[in-house]
Parts: structure tokens; C-alpha cells; sequence
């Protein structure tokens, strides 16, 4: 996993030392100023001692400085703006999480009659109607026509009501098939009818041992849902012009910040990969198949 | 091979069962009666199809509700008709009067939950014990289930036992709360030849202390042999002939039951003895016949097989078959060498 | 209820001719693999709809709608800006006073474009790199496998993102991005599949009758996992439709004045306010897109899926 982190911030390097032009390629910078400049990034040595200078500062965490804010370091530009981020994106999880939860049990309970149906409905349509369809319409149904939501900007716990719900869609309608289907299963498995066998209560049955193995594959959705966690956002900040780590990076886009872009496609990967470890982590707790590993008699 | 005490504990009278299926209706059950004595092993014997594992669960309204339908008949239990006990009655019987173990004990057991812990679930609800009693009871059971070092495999999971531990384990869950009825569902089938060999015999064991009856499904008729102090022949839905184990073995009375026997290599045997197995297969119960529905594969078939459904001819107190042999008006007819042999 | 005494004519116990092999009729007439998924797949409604909606959305784009439209998707006409949907204009025009409806209509072009593309890498790419890695196995698989991995490290909007930048955003572009990553998790699938085969005890026997590799390859493994991969293209389609459209939103994708359903609907998000049907119509055929390609993908799957035959 570590060598496929290093081998992303790698390649991100390198592709961005493909990027044409130059960073200041600002007409009225004059050769001598830009010669200047590019001393002080380090950007006149070879490439390859570049590279090395690179990577061993991002192994300390330093990202190097934004190109655009000449004296900010791309590190602190990031972890300024990722409290925003992180606080929309986790609302749109537990949310998610917690209506797509109900969703699913709901519709494996009452499976094969309205509801069931109602909720796969429901859950396609989730999947299909991307966030920044959803987030325009958000914004003007709740937004400009009734009124209930603020739909830009970020001042106080009411803007973060329409970007964490637009972002939340996609998590309930994944999180409720998800659960749809294993439960589905689990209840179609033989220790399930032993245990109404034991003549334990419909409750007791669902509670202890339907949901608790249908639950437990639900951690391998947290890697996928963290990608489109920080897809989304990029989306979902563009949108409600909410100051995010997604907004900053789509801007240093347009204004070809590369060493915030590369900053940035950093961040993420590291993010992503830390993700895939406490998936694995997790389930490797509560799966006690996992957890305990097998003592045959 | 616990024998009969008198007494019926439980009469199955008539049960009809269907399915709705995409295909239509499958009658899977068909009017079967039987009953069951006190303290006793009754064996079912059946191919699949036959409808064996359906009138179990039956017994304990286990089947899943959408797309069964019970027809008719009854199951009488300590006065009730087990089939139209309601939900919340039914739980109270399942467990501490009639209880069931499975066929395959790798997929019996839930992987994540403690297997003292799924033992103590049974206590807890049926017979009320405390926390603490009920885990002293749970390594109690394990070690009459024959599970050595029970105190610390109480607190392991099910994929820490291999599968004849689990069929105990099975087994313990099943009789913790000392039900007088224990259904067992192919219990040895997915097990190995030895294995199977001892969670008999401690089912035996277990019968005898605790004076469970039992009703055993099989396909095996060595594991009949075995266990069983009566069986009852099932085959389409129907049961075919009953009767202790040494009436259906040393005199059979239905060519279905002589099928079943010269298919099996007997003790007494010599080697020359070919094994005939039944040409055929089980009949499609979507489409049950009118008559006899062993008649397509019976060597002994008549015109009246095909046409009706002959009724039961009572050759001993226990004993009795269906089959238009028996008629008056049906020729003599000697059963297959094999079988007049073990006589 | 005793026989023995019923009187009953004596014919009936004759003999019966009785038919042994009744017992063995298969029950059901017997049907092909691919016409069975295929009767199981009309069953579902829902599949069937999208795949009418789909092909009807493809009509239009490529066929009806170019032959039809007095408009241009370009031609500007700043005396009829942001006029709402009217006679003239189905779909109403932009702030330049373009035909909207021909605008969505070549969006749709681009979207389907990209989709057939990335069908298109997934089966000439995905496949054969799947096919390859895992029929052949041992160390050739692991190193292809590694390439994957590599590949898949990465977030694929990233690559996308970063390729973008390199490269002047247009069409070309987010074609070559999709080419890189796009047809990864088809490989992997098919080699999944071709594992499972290999060993199973169909092509144990063919190659015991001398069947060689590639034949093997070709008229039994590649086959059998057909149904895998139509299943798996119905999926990557809308995926990256969404990708180009997600891409062209954020302003790295299609360019003015070209148009995407993308660009169309981020053009329509700026303009909610006071011209919300510039949103509604690309996001409409969008959606209906992407929910079509779902449902028939979930359909699919459930019609090829062989332990649901009855």
C-alpha cells in the first residue's frame, strides 16, 4: 500500500513537470525576474534532484509552496481549508449512512411487497442522478423557492445543510442496496433458521444475527465512498461556493497553481490510502473470522 | 434403539403442504400420517423429494412464510394442533418442547456470535437462568455433547471447530432446554463415515439420559439400522409403509422399500450380490401423479397403480404399506432375491 | 383404510406398460443458455424500458435529431437570448440565443460518444489484458497484475484531472485519459474469470483432447465469461459518461463552444436563478441515461445469472 502511495506522488510529480509552460509565465515578469524565481523554487536543477528534494520533503509533510500565494505553503493552505471539507463530507456519511441503513433493513424486511420496490426505486435513482445535477436542484427548490436553506457560501451551521445533503444522495442509495442485498442473503442462511429454531422472538433473531453479519461487509464500502467523498466535493464546493479543499483545488486548476495542484493530488491519494488501511484494520476487528484465526479442534 | 413406551406424543394426521413456486403449485406433502411414541427414534427415510425435510420443519412452522401453504391436516402436540398455533405461541414451543438440528453444521452456526453464547441465547429466554448459571449450564452441555476442554471452547467461535464438533455443538443448542421432541435432519449426512458413527451414538446416549423422542430424517438406511426403532417410508409426498425396523428390513411389504434395500450392500451378503439401484428418478411434484407415484419406476406396476392411490394394508401393529399387491385380486408376486435373502 | 376388500374389476391388475424414462423428462423444454437469459430478461420490465429508452436516446442523437433541427448547435442569434421553451425552441436558447435543443442533442453526441468509447476499451483493452493476464498465469499474471494495481492506485478522476492539464482540455483528451484507466476493472474482472475457468473441468478435458491455447482461449473461455462482460459494460458506460460529464462541469472537460451534458448542465446550474429550464433538459436526458444504463445493467445481470434458473 505504501509503495502505491509512492508511486502515485511519483507519477503526479513527474507528469506535473510535463505541464507545459512554466509557472510564471506571466508576460510581465522579465527573464531575469522569472531566472530568480525559479532559483528560489529550485525549479533551474536537474530533475532528478528535484525529485529527491521532493519526495523527501513530502515524507515530512512539506508540500512546498503554492506558486500562486507565493509564501504559503501548500501544506498549511490545505489543513486550513480541510475543516470545511471534512465537516460537510462526515455529515454526508453519518446521514447517508444512517438513512441508507434504515432504507435497506426496511426494504429486506418487507421484501417483495411496495416498500422493497419503493426503496430500490429510490436507491436507483440515487445512483443515476449525479451530485451536481442534485446540488442545482437542491439550491432551488429548498433553496430559492422555499426558502429554507441558504445555497451559497459558508457562514454557519445552516450552509452546511444543502452541500452535505446533495453529497448524501449517492451515500443512501449505495448504503441501502448494500445492506438490501446482504441482509437478503443473511436471512436466507441456515443459522438464521436454526435460530428461530431455538424459538428466540422475530426481534431477537433480526437484531442478533441478521443485521450483525449483514452489517460487518458493510466496512468495504468505506474505501469507494471515500473517493466519492473527494470527488463529490470538488463538485458540491464548486457549486454552493463553499471554501473547501475541493473549491481551492479546482481554482489552482484554472489559474495553473502546479505545485498546489500536485499539493493537493497528494493529499488525496493520502487520504485514499489511509482509507483502504483502516477498511482493512476494521473489518479485520469485527470479523471475528478474521480476528481469530481458525483453531481446529 | 429406544423402543416404544406406549404412549403417542405426537400424531400427524393427513398434513398437506404446497409451495407456490414461478412454476406453479408444488405439492410437496400429500397426506401423511405418523405418529410418534414416547421416548422412541422414528426414522423417516426418504430420497429428496420425498418431502421428508418439509414435513419436519413443518413440525415447527420453520418454513418460510411467503410461498408455503399448509393445506390440511394436523400435527397434535400435548393437546394442539401445531400447525395453527400462532407465532408467538409457536416460539415458546420451538426450544424447550421441540427442538431441531440441521443437516449441514457448517452453515448451522452464526460465524459471529460466541458459542457459549449462542447456547445461553436458549437458556436465557426459555428457562429464564441468569447470566452467570446459564454459562456454567452452557460448558455443562458442551461436555455432555462430548466437547472436550469446554471452558474455553465456550467462548470460541464456530469456525474454531471442525464439522463434527459443530454437529455436536448443534446438537447441545438443540437440547439445552431438554425438549421432548428432537427432529434431527440429516444430522450425519455432510459428516465423515466415523464421525457419523459417533454423533449417533451420542445422540443414542443423549436420548436415553434425557428421554427425548426423536424423530430421524434420513436417506441412509445404514444410519436406520442404527438408530431407529420404528420408520416410515416416504416417498411423493406420501408415506408408504411404516413399521418397526426389523418388520421394514426382514419384511418389507412395498416394492419402493425392496428398491431401498437391494440398493445398499447388507451385512449378511456375499459378494457375488450385485447392488440394484432403482432406475428412475423422484417424481416432479408440480405435477404429482394420480395413482401411486412409485408406479413409473416399479417393476411390479399394474394398470390400477397408475389410476389410484391403493390404501394402507395392516400386517402387524405397527406395520403397514400402500400398494395394490396387497389387493385380493393382484397376483402373487415374490420380492427381489436380495430381500428374500435377508429374511 | 383397508384393501383388501374392495371389489374392483380384474383388468386393472394387469401389467401396466409403463413408461421408465417418464421420471427422467427434463422438466421444462429445454432452451439455450442465451435465449433463457434472454426470455428472463423480457420478464423485467424495468430493463426492458431502459433499454428501449436507451436505444430511443441513441436515435436521436446520432440520427433524428441532426436530420431533423433547422438549428445549430453553434449559430448565435443575440436578438433571441434566453428565450424559455417555445415553438421555435423546443428546449428554449442560451444566453447566446442558441437552440437549446440541438445543443443537448450534440451533448448527447459527446456523452454517447464517450460511453462507446470506453465500451470500446473496456472490450479491446480490458479483455485481452484480462484474458491474457490470467490465462497465462505464474509470474506474467502477477507483473500485469501489478500494473493494475499501479494503475488503480490512483484515483481515477485524478489521472483524468492531472491528463487534463497536461493536455488541452477537450475531447481528445478525456479520451485518452479514459483509455488509460478506464478499462482496468474489466481486466481484472475477466481475469478473475478466466482463473475460475482454467481450472475447471471443461477445459481440463478440452485440453486433454488437445486443445491449444489459444483455442482454448477463444471458443471456451472467452464465451463463457460473455455474459460477465456485457454485464460489466452496462456499468462502466454510465460510469464514464459521469466521469466526462463530472469533469466537464468542474471546467476541465469540453470546451466552448462545444457542448456535453456536462458542460450544459454547469452552464444551466449558473444560470438557476432567473433560467432554471437551461439545467432542467441536460439534466433530464442525462439522468435518464444514467438511471437506463442501471437498470438494464441490474437486469442483466439478473437475467444471466445462471443459479436463478428455475
Amino acid at each position: 500500500m505504501l509503495v502505491a502511495l509512492f508511486i502515485i506522488i511519483s507519477v503526479t510529480f513527474f507528469i506535473s513537470k510535463l505541464l507545459p509552460g512554466t509557472p510564471f509565465a506571466d508576460d510581465k515578469l522579465t527573464p531575469h525576474i522569472r531566472q530568480q524565481l525559479f532559483e528560489k523554487y529550485g525549479l533551474d536543477e536537474p530533475v532528478t534532484v528535484q525529485y529527491v528534494k521532493y519526495m523527501a520533503n513530502v515524507a515530512q509533510g512539506d508540500l512546498g509552496n503554492s506558486f500562486y500565494f507565493e509564501s504559503r505553503p501548500v501544506t498549511q493552505m490545505i489543513l486550513q481549508r480541510l475543516p470545511v471539507s471534512m465537516f460537510i463530507g462526515i455529515q454526508a456519511v453519518v446521514f447517508g449512512l444512517v438513512v441508507g441503513m434504515v432504507l435497506g433493513i426496511v426494504a429486506a424486511l418487507r421484501h417483495n411487497t411496495v416498500w422493497d420496490t419503493l426503496a430500490v426505486v429510490i436507491a436507483i435513482i440515487g445512483v443515476s442522478v449525479p451530485t451536481f445535477v442534485l446540488g442545482p436542484l437542491l439550491q432551488y427548490w429548498l433553496g430559492l423557492k422555499l426558502g429554507l436553506f441558504p445555497i451559497a457560501f459558508f457562514e454557519s451551521y445552516k450552509y452546511s445543510v444543502l452541500p452535505s445533503l446533495a453529497l448524501s444522495v449517492f451515500v443512501v442509495s449505495t448504503v441501502a442496496r448494500f445492506i438490501r442485498t446482504e441482509m437478503l442473503e443473511v436471512m436466507g442462511q441456515d443459522y438464521v433458521t436454526l435460530a428461530k429454531a431455538k424459538g428466540l422472538s422475530g426481534l431477537a433473531v433480526i437484531l442478533r444475527h441478521v443485521l450483525r453479519n449483514a452489517l460487518i461487509p458493510l466496512v468495504t464500502v468505506m474505501a469507494p465512498l471515500t473517493i466519492y467523498l473527494i470527488t463529490g466535493s470538488l463538485v458540491v464546493e464548486q457549486i454552493f461556493a463553499v471554501p473547501g479543499i475541493g473549491e481551492q483545488f479546482v481554482q489552482s486548476v484554472v489559474v495553473n497553481d502546479y505545485s498546489m495542484i500536485l499539493g493537493t493530488t497528494v493529499f488525496f491519494s493520502v487520504l485514499f490510502i489511509f482509507a483502504l488501511l483502516i477498511q482493512d484494520i476494521l473489518y479485520g476487528i469485527i470479523d471475528p473470522r478474521i480476528r481469530i484465526a481458525g483453531a481446529k479442534e | 434403539m429406544a423402543s416404544a413406551n406406549g404412549d403417542n406424543i405426537l400424531r400427524v394426521e393427513d398434513l398437506e403442504i404446497s409451495f407456490s413456486t414461478q412454476a406453479g403449485e408444488v405439492q410437496a406433502v400429500r397426506g401423511v400420517s405418523f405418529e410418534l411414541r414416547q421416548g422412541e427414534t422414528l426414522a423417516i427415510v426418504g430420497e429428496s423429494g420425498s418431502g421428508k425435510t418439509v414435513t419436519a420443519k413443518s413440525l415447527m412452522r420453520l418454513l418460510p412464510e411467503a410461498n408455503t401453504r399448509i393445506k390440511g391436516g394436523e400435527a397434535i402436540f400435548e393437546g394442539q394442533d401445531l400447525l395453527k398455533l400462532s407465532e408467538k405461541r409457536m416460539q415458546a414451543v420451538r426450544g424447550p418442547k421441540i427442538a431441531m438440528v440441521f443437516q449441514d453444521p457448517m452453515t448451522s452456526l452464526d460465524p459471529t456470535m460466541k458459542v457459549g453464547h449462542q447456547i445461553t441465547e436458549s437458556l436465557k429466554r426459555h428457562l429464564g437462568m441468569s447470566g452467570n448459571r446459564a454459562r456454567e449450564r452452557a460448558v455443562e452441555l458442551l461436555e455432555m455433547v462430548g466437547i472436550p476442554n469446554a471452558e474455553e471452547r465456550v467462548r470460541q467461535y464456530p469456525h474454531q471447530f471442525s464439522g463434527g464438533m459443530r454437529q455436536r455443538v448443534v446438537i447441545a443448542i438443540a437440547l439445552a432446554c431438554e425438549p421432548q421432541i428432537l427432529i434431527a435432519d440429516e444430522p450425519t449426512t455432510a459428516l465423515d463415515v466415523t464421525i457419523q458413527a459417533q454423533i449417533l451414538e451420542l445422540l443414542r446416549d443423549l436420548q436415553e439420559r434425557i428421554g427425548t423422542s426423536v424423530i430421524l430424517i434420513t436417506h441412509d438406511l445404514g444410519v436406520v439400522a442404527q438408530t431407529a426403532y420404528r420408520v416410515a417410508v416416504m416417498y411423493g409426498g406420501k408415506v408408504v409403509e411404516t413399521g418397526t425396523v426389523r418388520e421394514i428390513f426382514y419384511n418389507p411389504q412395498m416394492p419402493y422399500t425392496w428398491g431401498l434395500l437391494s440398493s445398499i450392500p447388507l451385512p449378511t451378503a456375499d459378494r457375488s450380490q450385485d447392488l440394484i439401484p432403482i432406475p428412475g428418478s423422484p417424481p416432479d411434484m408440480s405435477d404429482p401423479p394420480e395413482g401411486c407415484p412409485f408406479t413409473p419406476r416399479c417393476p411390479y406396476a399394474m394398470r390400477i397403480c397408475a389410476e389410484e392411490m391403493p390404501g394402507y394394508t395392516t400386517f402387524s401393529a405397527e406395520h403397514k404399506a400402500a400398494c395394490w399387491l396387497h389387493h385380493p385380486m393382484a397376483p402373487d408376486v415374490e420380492p427381489p432375491v436380495k430381500v428374500r435373502d435377508a429374511r | 383404510m383397508d384393501t383388501r376388500h374392495r371389489e374392483l374389476e380384474p383388468g386393472l391388475f394387469e401389467a401396466a406398460e409403463v413408461d421408465r424414462d417418464e421420471g427422467e423428462r427434463i422438466a421444462g423444454p429445454r432452451v439455450g443458455f442465451w435465449k433463457d437469459s434472454w426470455i428472463r430478461l423480457k420478464k423485467n420490465r424495468g430493463a426492458l424500458i431502459s433499454l428501449a429508452v436507451v436505444l430511443f436516446l441513441f436515435a436521436m442523437a446520432f440520427v433524428i435529431d441532426p436530420l431533423l433541427s433547422p438549428h445549430s448547435p453553434y449559430s448565435q442569434d443575440l436578438t433571441r437570448r434566453y428565450l424559455g421553451p417555445t415553438a421555435d425552441y423546443w428546449f428554449g436558447t442560451d444566453e447566446f440565443g442558441r437552440d437549446m435543443w440541438t445543443r443537448v442533442w450534440a451533448g448527447t453526441r459527446v456523452s454517447l460518444y464517450i460511453g462507446l468509447l470506453a465500451a470500446l476499451l473496456d472490450i479491446f483493452v480490458g479483455v485481452v489484458y484480462g484474458a491474457i493476464s490470467g490465462f497465462l498465469g505464474g509470474r506474467t499474471d502477477e507483473v500485469m497484475q501489478r500494473g493494475i494495481e499501479i494503475l488503480n492506485g490512483i484515483p481515477y478522476l485524478i489521472v483524468a484531472i492531472l491528463a487534463m492539464i497536461v493536455f488541452q482540455p477537450g475531447i481528445i483528451t478525456i479520451s485518452i485519459a479514459l483509455g488509460l484507466t478506464g478499462w482496468t476493472f474489466m481486466a481484472r474482472i475477466v481475469r478473475g474469470r478466466m482463473l475460475q475457468l482454467k481450472n475447471q473441468e471443461f477445459a481440463l478435458a478440452s485440453r486433454a483432447l488437445g486443445a491449444s491455447g489459444f483455442r482454448l482461449v477463444w471458443k471456451h473461455l472467452i464465451p463463457n465469461s460473455l455474459g460477465l462482460i456485457v454485464i460489466n459494460l452496462m456499468f462502466t458506460i454510465p460510469a464514464a459518461i459521469f466521469a466526462e460529464a463530472f469533469l466537464s462541469f468542474i471546467g476541465l472537460g469540453i470546451q466552448v463552444p462545444e457542448a456535453s451534458l456536462g458542460s450544459l448542465i454547469s452552464d444551466g446550474a449558473g444560470e438557476l436563478r432567473f433560467h432554471p429550464y437551461l439545467l432542467w433538459f441536460p439534466s433530464i436526458i442525462f439522468c435518464l441515461l444514467m438511471i437506463c444504463f442501471n437498470l438494464l445493467g441490474d437486469g442483466l445481470r439478473d437475467a444471466l445469472d445462471p443459479k436463478m434458473r428455475k
